[in-house]
């Protein structure tokens, strides 16, 4: 059981089109049947080192190599992409992008189809894998009507196939609802336990956490800083340093003025021991706990009695009531499918209603177009280059208004007042290719600022995004809200929504579940059953510290978080 | 959501159950058979054909319905612009000229006129059917395979079917964008001038261009990860043998094709069918 499978042996690794390395001097060894999570900010060489595990380097992305990489015996640069598919199974991040049969079956099989096996041998095998993820009745289903659990499961059947000794997961939590990856990452712990060797890449810890990993190894700027159990990981200031997100509960705990040692067993809720520590929880509490002060309720935007539905028969919103309040910034949460997406889309009028309607500051907005709506409604789509189409900055913000025939001496004052809120005025005269992901986020917003809309919809502002640049904007527009702006956020991060948005309106099958605060809706297990989410850690360490009022507990905790939070900024 | 207007579904009908490299022979037979005609008889004997095989092949008309419309606004202005640039085509063909009405100078309605094209129409409308149910019935991976077996290259193949298959997640891209956009007031609509609009078709071009590009990116990783190129065939969990029906599917539009070419040769001695003589 203690083979070396893959060994790092002093090994850099320099894009041919990069001036510095990606990877420096990596020395690692993982063995057979290890379960290993490999931890870091985004460019911090984590995806680059799965990369060259599986041998997409250097045979797919060409580079300078040095130093030696073993994977199960084989020296990896002289192999090659085919023979090292036969020993690395991986799963991408993007389990939608990467189905390349018309059915389940199909795209399990592609694999072997490569590998010219014989078709009613073909059949059998994938039925036999089929079975093994429990997608055995599904085998001619399309991959993209599947929940994204299923597709998850197709996934990995499709490399397990193979027979592999390696399975690689780079960010399988990515783009799933918290429920969905939860159990993404107990099906990916079952598969641990069948001999196989787990090689994790996230950086969503506290998600990963749910089930045991052995080793933790924490990549910072194309170097492994630290490489220890998750104990050891979890205790040491490393995750804070490098801006990765701890588990909350940990979070808490430190806030509580505990030490975290290795010997508390901080790595999973489940072994952290709050027993030695629950005096000190519960003194913060007493101290800290506050009641809310009274918000505004002016509204601003009303959706009333909302059903739509594509073909007329199935629902795809119900009768939905909500009201969104001048100056708020509310989350709108739920599953995958759920009609969050829907909304939003009848919100800016890119579809009609079957029934209901919307009012903004009590006028109907049903008889204004899509373009006039903007007035009102901005919103900025999750992946920002499905909005982006200039070459420059200034000319991205100004689209908007140069449509619209205003003053070009106007458009550069306004575009300029809104590229400095931005954070974006020293750039304005770059090219949106140099920028970073967060920072052509950021444009895409500003571009919608610009046209000086009452309410901002966000659909997944954060997705994709490590702990540093979610923070970068969310911050951001916390900004923006305090300055008065109305912010929507349709979302499935549960960090997103209890920390930035006092109230969640979470939506579950076309028909609104609960509109109530963000801590409430996480507390609640019921709903948060229904609505694919997960409760927060918060909640179990309240109960386990033996407060009587755990909901208060994480009420009190995320005052104090965001107390905390604005006075680093 | 997924937009499942126009593209293939699988049902259980005798059309699904032919092979993809068969109903492709057959629409080849039956659309140059067509190409080679503008014999009325013929054409109507086809388009009864073609309409039979799409009420055999289970299409929804829900599923054709925003194609149809477009056919139908097209067609609809053939017609028309057919008559306003050639009124004495149709005459200048049969040789014979029966005046209906005068409309205005020099356009007088013939029966002549009229009666090519009716002919024309009913070609299109013929053809169009043949092109739904091929692609509404036909799996996509299925068809590559059959492509494959003929000869062509399996990469050829392979690109072709994801073509097919992340055709309706561009287009549901496009829509997506196109909306984002005129939602920052991009005018698509026909108050825009032609030139604003070309200007404006390009700020929806660029971001489909560059999403779409990441998709080819992932998708092209996810496949050299599970060994795509690995030999220099590869074997196909779709494929389906040739069968019986395909078979008789093949001798139908085979004969139809004949019969055509037949009737063109031997008896009109003409593209044309005079009933005018």
């Amino acid at each position: 059981m203690n083979d070396v499978l893959i060994e790092f042996r002093d090994y850099s690794f320099q894009y041919f089109e990069q001036s510095q390395p990606t990877l420096k001097n990596i020395n690692l060894k993982i063995k057979k049947g290890e379960k290993v999570l490999i931890l870091g900010p985004s460019g911090s060489g984590k995806s680059t080192l799965g990369n060259c595990i599986n041998g997409l380097i250097p045979f797919a992305h060409k580079g300078k190599i040095d130093g030696k990489l073993f994977v199960d015996g084989i020296e990896n640069k002289n192999s090659s992409l085919f023979e090292l598919s036969n020993h690395v199974g991986t799963v991408l991040q993007d389990s939608d992008g990467q189905f390349i049969g018309l059915s389940v079956g199909e795209d399990i099989a592609f694999a072997l189809e490569n590998d010219m096996v014989e078709q009613s041998l073909m059949h059998e095998r994938v039925q036999k894998i089929a079975n093994i993820v429990d997608m055995g009745q599904l085998l001619n289903q399309n991959p993209h009507d599947l929940s994204g659990g299923q597709k998850q499961r197709v996934s990995l059947a499709g490399v397990m196939v193979d027979d592999v000794d390696i399975l690689l997961f780079d960010e399988p939590l990515a783009n799933l609802d918290p429920k969905t990856g939860k159990i993404a990452i107990e099906l990916i712990d079952s598969i641990s336990k069948n001999d196989k060797t787990v090689i994790i890449i996230e950086h969503r810890l506290e998600d990963v956490l749910h089930k045991k990993v052995d080793r933790i190894v924490v990549m910072n700027d194309g170097s492994i800083v630290m490489d220890d159990t998750p104990d050891n990981v979890l205790s040491s200031d490393i995750l804070h340093k490098y801006g990765i997100r701890e588990p909350l509960y940990l979070t808490a705990a430190k806030y509580a003025k505990i030490d975290i040692v290795p010997e508390l067993k901080p790595a999973y809720l489940e072994t952290f021991n709050v027993e030695l520590c629950k005096d000190k929880i519960r003194s913060w509490y007493e101290s800290n706990h506050v009641r809310e002060q009274k918000e505004n309720n002016s509204p601003l935007l009303e959706i009333k009695n909302i059903s739509f539905s594509y073909d007329g028969k199935r629902p795809i919103l119900q009768n939905v009531n909500a009201i969104i309040n001048e100056g708020e910034m509310v989350s709108i949460v739920g599953k995958n499918g759920a009609g969050k997406t829907t909304l939003s889309s009848i919100l800016c009028g890119f579809i009609k209603p079957d029934e209901g309607t919307i009012l903004m500051e009590g006028k109907d907005l049903s008889q204004y177009s899509i373009s006039e709506r903007a007035e009102y409604i901005g919103i900025v789509m999750q992946n920002p280059n499905q909005m982006i189409s200039k070459t420059m900055i200034f000319d991205e913000v100004a689209f908007g208004l140069r449509i619209r025939n205003v003053d070009e001496d106007e458009i550069k004052e306004k575009v300029h007042a809104v590229l400095k809120i931005c954070g974006l005025y020293e750039f304005r005269n770059w090219p949106i290719s140099a920028l970073s992901f967060g920072q052509k986020k950021r444009v895409t917003i500003a571009s919608i600022l610009v046209l000086n809309p009452k309410i901002l919809i966000l659909d997944e502002p954060t997705a994709g995004q490590d702990f540093f640049h979610y923070s970068e904007i969310m911050e951001f527009l916390r900004k923006l809200n305090e300055n008065g702006q109305t912010i929507l956020l349709i979302t499935h991060d549960m960090h997103l929504m209890l920390e930035y948005t006092n109230r969640a309106i979470v939506i579950c099958d076309g028909k609104k579940l609960a509109d109530k605060k963000s801590y409430e809706v996480l507390c609640d297990l019921d709903l948060t059953e229904k609505a694919n989410l997960k409760e927060t850690s918060l909640f179990d360490l309240a109960l386990k510290a033996g407060i009587d009022d755990p909901l208060s507990f994480v009420e009190c905790f995320i005052h104090y978080d965001r107390r905390v939070r604005s006075n680093e900024n | 959501m997924k937009i499942k207007v126009f593209s293939y579904s699988s049902l259980d009908s005798l059309i699904h159950k032919m092979s993809g490299l068969s109903k492709l022979i057959c629409f080849l037979l039956l659309t140059t058979a067509i190409m080679a005609t503008y014999d009325i008889r013929i054409i109507i004997g086809i388009m009864i054909f073609s309409y039979a095989m799409m009420k055999i092949s289970q299409i929804r008309f829900s599923q054709i319905k925003m194609m149809l419309i477009y056919v139908g606004i097209f067609l609809v202005f053939n017609f028309i612009l057919t008559f306003l640039f050639a009124p004495k085509y149709g005459v200048e063909i049969y040789g014979t000229e029966h005046v209906l009405v005068n409309v205005l100078g020099n356009y007088d309605i013939t029966v002549e006129q009229l009666f090519y094209q009716i002919t024309k129409t009913a070609k299109y409308l013929s053809v169009i059917p043949l092109g739904i149910i091929f692609i509404l019935t036909t799996n996509p991976s299925e068809f590559a395979s059959s492509l494959n077996k003929i000869g062509v290259s399996y990469r050829i193949c392979i690109s072709l079917s994801l073509t097919l298959r992340y055709f309706p997640d561009v287009a549901s891209d496009y829509n997506t964008i196109s909306l984002a956009q005129q939602a920052r007031g991009l005018d698509m609509s026909k108050k825009a001038k032609t030139s604003e609009r070309i200007k404006n078709v390009a700020a929806i071009l660029v971001p489909l261009i560059m999403t779409t590009m990441d998709r080819i990116d992932i998708i092209s990783n996810a496949m050299d990860l599970r060994g795509f190129g690995k030999h220099n065939k590869r074997t196909w969990y779709a494929a389906k043998p040739l069968r019986k029906v395909d078979y008789i599917g093949i001798l139908i539009c085979l004969l139809i094709f004949l019969l055509t070419l037949w009737v063109r040769f031997f008896i009109n001695k003409s593209i044309y069918y005079n009933p005018f003589i």
